[in-house]
């Protein structure tokens, strides 16, 4: 069963895309910031990482900026989830090694086509 | 957005259109009504909500109807179809039109755009495979305010993130406030043409492949044979059509039969198999022989 940290400083956005990604049987673990986030990657690297934008302690893009120079940390599909929607921040992530990029708000249809052009859903 | 709101607007829009919205689409509700909630210059939905709790005017609430029932299409509708098209379909005409090297290719029911706009950027990355080819895109649809839509090639947010890659975004879309609009250059690849599925489509002239998916199912058997036999005289022997997922043509007519091996794909009726049992041969039928 494939992997995906969900990270989001929201406790609310975590559960709803913890929901969504369960019913497209991923098994999932969340982080609140970056930092936790590289934590978890340091201990299991997942399959996905769902990644918020703004967070603090460490943002999205520092983390991965990190992750891409781990070992193993180019193995994560790396889908952002943010409410930056603008086409700077959208380059800015795809230079930086994300694999797609979802723009706030989304829904399941969202999540599971994205999850699925990224190759995690059959 | 607060619980009693969206029970409104959940009540709301079941009561004016049939749809129904669960919990898990509240997040639908916020991208489709943000835009109608700015346009009446109200702060957020919870403003848009106190509008709609005191009955305000019917160009409101019929403006709310509109957003939440919209033509759900997405770019790349489906994906299987637009991956057989990628790897099966343009790869086969590559060779059989090598020689004149054109291709039409109608999308009949077009909708918002989406559909075509697929095609269009499918063909722009396999540009190389087609140096000093004429390939026509002709988009048509019953609907003019849908055919003004998809000219503009205006999409949302929402709109543009089901199905579209996001390479695709960056590369084919400049944003326009919350808005996304294609390329100038893609646009210019298609031909919209307000078009009834039921008129005479001799005048569209021929199409070696045609896009008719998710219309057939609004019509009755009769009407379903009547559209697919006019199709298969628009098309060559070796054209290929493709329908809904949801759609078929067994027992409907033999103009058409499943291409093998590709789902959802339809080659003319083969003579060689079928010709002798059937009394009115269809002239797409005449054709093959």
């Amino acid at each position: 069963m494939a992997t995906c940290l969900i990270v989001d400083d929201s406790r609310v956005v975590r559960q709803i895309a913890r929901k969504i990604l369960e019913d497209l049987k991923f098994t999932c673990t969340e982080a609140e910031d970056g930092k936790k986030a590289q934590e978890a990657c340091s201990k299991a690297m997942p399959d996905a990482v769902l990644l918020d934008w703004n967070m603090p302690v460490m943002n999205g893009i520092e983390f991965l900026r990190e992750l891409r120079k781990m070992p193993g940390g180019d193995k994560p599909k790396v889908l952002f989830c943010t409410t930056e929607a603008d086409l700077n921040h959208i380059k800015e992530a795809l230079s930086a090694g994300a694999n797609e990029y979802i723009m706030k708000p989304f829904d399941s249809d969202i999540i599971q086509t994205k999850f699925s052009q990224v190759g995690l859903i059959g | 957005m607060r619980v009693e709101d969206f029970d409104l607007f959940a009540k709301f829009v079941y009561q004016r259109s049939g749809l129904v919205l669960t919990k898990e689409k509240a997040y639908l509700l916020d991208s489709r009504l943000m835009p109608v909630a700015r346009r009446w210059n109200f702060k957020d939905l919870g403003e848009l909500a106190n509008a709609l709790r005191s009955k305000s005017d019917e160009a409101l609430l019929a403006d709310i109807t509109d957003a939440m029932t919209t033509n759900e299409s997405s770019f790349f509708r489906d994906q299987k179809p637009f991956d057989q098209f990628r790897q099966v379909v343009l790869p086969r005409f590559l060779q059989a039109r090598a020689a004149t090297r054109r291709l039409r290719i109608w999308s009949a029911a077009c909708s918002n755009g989406q559909e075509p706009y697929s095609l269009a950027m499918i063909l722009d990355e396999e540009a190389s495979k087609m140096p000093g080819w004429t390939i026509e895109i002709v988009a048509t649809d019953l609907c003019r305010e849908v055919l003004e839509k998809a000219k503009q090639g205006l999409y949302t947010q929402f709109e543009v993130q089901r199905g579209l890659p996001i390479t695709m975004l960056v590369k084919h879309f400049t944003q326009i406030g919350d808005k996304w609009q294609i390329s100038k250059q893609m646009q210019g690849k298609i031909k919209f043409q307000q078009f009834n599925l039921l008129e005479p489509m001799t005048a569209l002239g021929q199409f070696d492949i045609v896009f008719c998916r998710n219309v057939l199912i609004y019509f009755d058997p009769a009407t379903k044979a009547k559209v697919l036999e006019g199709i298969g005289r628009q098309m060559p022997p070796d054209g290929i059509l493709y329908l809904g997922g949801a759609e078929t043509v067994l027992g409907v007519t033999q103009a058409f039969k499943p291409m093998d091996g590709q789902r959802g794909l339809y080659v003319h009726g083969s003579a060689a198999s079928t010709s002798a049992a059937v009394p009115g041969v269809t002239p797409a039928a005449t054709a093959v022989r």
